[in-house]
């Protein structure tokens, strides 16, 4: 890991309490990393989202698995893993949750909301064989300091998932 | 926050006054019970109030659509009232703005349901 690197983890127990925790803990780091109120929500969403996933889909509820959180503040962007030890998933088969046959559906938008707010969003395996979400936004000292403008960024219709 | 609901007659309409964030757990579970237990009295003209809900997650928009889709189910019709930003953002951006009758005036409200 680079020097300039910030990283920070936690271990957390499959349970609805450990969506707040989650939140709560990024929202000050992105507050303290100079993020505004707009992208602190932003990410503190994006925080829940993804361990709502991991706490339901990956670790399906059970209290035996652990959720981990990690934190990477580099001097351009912060990295948000969130790792579980369910069974993995493929991106690629997760519905599209704004098509019009699946408006009603009551679930599966957790990963849209991921994507649409943050900079950077995948989903890779885990090394226990889970998925481990990893997405990034840009700080806003960062910002607008692209190579070309976009710099790694997905376009704005990418990152509404359009 | 923990969500709070109370309701209130207006004209045959029930009006719901919620507050605080509709979030996985507490607040996803409080908005099904008081949609359920508003159907169980037979009231199945309900609008939502929102102006004091500042946080609504992915569960809680499932929690929503899931009391649309059941007091549609029902007969009746479930409308929605006063979004923060926020919330209005979020419907707007998960399209959901295309389901619901949304309403920022009270009365055209429950005149809507008539």
């Amino acid at each position: 890991m680079p020097q300039d690197t910030k990283h920070l983890e936690i271990t957390l127990e499959t349970q609805v309490e450990s969506v707040n925790l989650a939140e709560e803990m990024c929202l000050r780091v992105a507050e303290a990393a100079g993020f505004g109120e707009d992208d602190c929500y932003r990410i503190g969403m994006s925080v829940r989202e993804g361990v709502i996933n991991a706490f339901h889909y990956g670790n399906e509820e059970r209290a035996d698995k652990k959720i981990y959180l990690a934190l990477d503040l580099t001097p351009d962007k912060m990295i948000i893993h969130v790792l579980d030890e369910g069974k993995g998933f493929d991106l690629n088969s997760v519905p599209d949750p704004v098509a019009e046959e699946n408006l009603l559906s009551t679930s599966g938008r957790g990963i849209f909301l991921m994507r649409a707010f943050m900079d950077e969003f995948n989903v890779v395996p885990g090394r226990n064989g889970g998925a481990e979400v990893i997405m990034s936004k840009k700080l806003p000292s960062a910002q607008g300091s692209g190579r070309n403008g976009k710099g790694e960024h997905k376009s704005e219709s990418e990152a509404k998932g359009a | 926050m923990a969500l709070r609901a109370t309701y209130r007659e207006s004209h045959g309409i029930t009006v719901v006054d919620i507050g605080g964030r509709i979030t996985l757990g507490e607040g996803s579970a409080l908005l099904r019970k008081t949609v359920r237990d508003l159907l169980e009295e037979k009231r199945i003209l309900i609008l939502l109030n929102l102006a004091d809900v500042d946080y609504i997650d992915s569960s809680g928009i499932g929690e929503l659509v899931s009391a649309y889709t059941g007091v549609k189910n029902r007969g009746g019709a479930l409308k929605l009232l006063h979004l923060t930003k926020k919330v209005h953002d979020l419907l707007q951006l998960t399209k959901l703005f295309t389901v619901f009758d949304v309403y920022s005036d009270e009365s055209t409200a429950i005149n809507s349901f008539r």
